[in-house]
């Protein structure tokens, strides 16, 4: 198998190499791939869209299709490891563990038997091992904001410098990631709660596509921002720059809840406790 | 013999991609492990990544942002004309920038589907686990 895998994989390479003669040189401002299209959207965009972020523009305006149905795509890969994964059932005996936070005492509760009367000292934790050390905590505790105030200066300032819905959202996801591995999973699902990512991972389909319906009642084509300024007040260049916007947020939401959705189910196998 | 040089020093960045996509190609094939084979197939993305990017250079060309100062109006376009060859090829950036993430996406799909295995096999390797089959 590795001999015959090596061969196949050896002739491709060959294959490719042989191609490569054919190639444009690195860099040529003539490539075929720089001669037709893209100097349309270089020297129009600003004049059709007025967003100066050409890349921002073509994603979602120009081939708005295209970034729907990835962001489809995406929340497509949300739910199926959500339906992979998920055990709703808990197996073995009820039980919980609470730890001590000043003395680091764990105690263990069979079910049926009352909770410890002062709770605030007790925190509970879903294994003997999971680990609490405080500058790490601390630190991270610290870090999440600044992290979350980025990822929506990324989103929002997309029309303009690098950045947008998807960056933005990986962004925001990954803050949410860092809270769940820095504290544990509970504090995480705290603050995130599995019921709203999932309402999130589709709410940011549902603005994209509705936005596109929207353009549609208004009698152009779908996703057609143009169609918006009558409602936003502006003249139909401006409005597809605020559309442009609006989709941007609609993907960052999805794309931000599918992270940290995937990243629960993965990490813990379904279980939603520490599973790492 | 300058010829050759010049057609590498044109073309080497091609048959990096290439040498890149032959490692994660044989990581796909040739692995036991579903995790290794996972990796492989991010190897193979990571190349299609760099040579969609790579296509989109140009000489002595800028980021895909046209330039304009805060504060002035935007949408003035007539104040100065965009040329094309001063900024490189937008549209190989926006494709890749969706293939990223649903190359995490999918990573998640895959991860998910190698965990399932897991539980029921209790291993990764694929040829215990097709031996287990056998046994059935």
């Amino acid at each position: 198998m590795k001999v015959i895998g090596l061969l196949i994989v050896i002739l491709t390479g060959a294959l490719l190499v042989y191609a490569t003669v054919d190639f444009p040189p690195w860099g040529d401002p003539t490539s075929p791939a720089s001669t037709h299209l893209s100097p349309h959207y270089i020297e129009k965009t600003m004049e059709e869209t007025s967003v100066p972020n050409i890349v921002t523009a073509v994603l979602a305006d120009y081939r708005g299709f295209d970034t729907m149905f990835e962001t489809t795509v995406i929340f497509g890969a949300g739910v199926a490891c959500f339906f992979l994964l998920r055990v709703l059932r808990r197996e073995g005996p009820e039980q919980r563990l609470y730890r001590h936070t000043l003395t680091d005492m764990t105690i263990r509760i069979k079910d049926g038997s009352k909770m410890p009367a002062d709770l605030d000292e007790f925190e509970r934790i879903d294994t003997l091992w999971t680990p609490r050390d405080l500058i790490v905590t601390t630190i991270c505790r610290l870090l999440i904001p600044f992290i979350q105030l980025f990822a929506l200066y990324v989103i929002a300032h997309g029309h303009h410098s690098p950045g947008g819905g998807f960056q933005g959202g990986v962004i925001l996801g990954a803050s949410i990631i860092l809270l769940a591995i820095s504290h544990d999973m509970r504090t995480a699902l705290k603050r995130m709660r599995e019921k709203l990512n999932g309402l999130l991972c589709a709410t940011g389909v549902f603005i994209y596509a509705g936005t596109g319906a929207l353009c549609l009642l208004f009698g152009l084509n779908f996703l057609d921002y143009s169609a918006l300024a009558s409602i936003l007040h502006v003249d139909p260049v401006t409005a597809r720059s605020h559309g442009i916007l609006i989709v941007e947020i609609g993907v960052g939401v999805a794309v931000m809840a599918t992270m940290i959705w995937i990243y629960n189910n993965v990490s813990s196998s379904g279980k939603y406790d520490e599973g790492l | 013999m300058s010829e050759l040089l010049a057609t590498l020093v044109a073309k080497y960045n091609y048959w990096i991609y290439i040498a890149l996509m032959m490692i994660g190609l044989y990581a796909i094939i040739a692995k036991n492990n579903l995790v290794k084979k996972i990796v492989g197939m991010n190897i193979f993305q990571t190349a299609i990544i760099l040579f969609y990017v790579s296509i989109g250079a140009k000489k002595g060309a800028t980021i895909p942002i046209i330039e304009h100062g805060h504060g002035e109006e935007v949408h003035g376009a007539a104040s100065h004309v965009v040329h094309a060859v001063d900024y490189i090829n937008p549209l190989p950036h926006v494709l890749m920038l969706t293939a990223i993430v649903v190359a995490v996406a999918t990573l998640g799909v895959a991860l998910a589907l190698a965990v399932k295995v897991h539980d029921k096999y209790k291993t990764l390797e694929e040829d215990e686990i097709l031996a287990q089959l056998r046994k059935k």
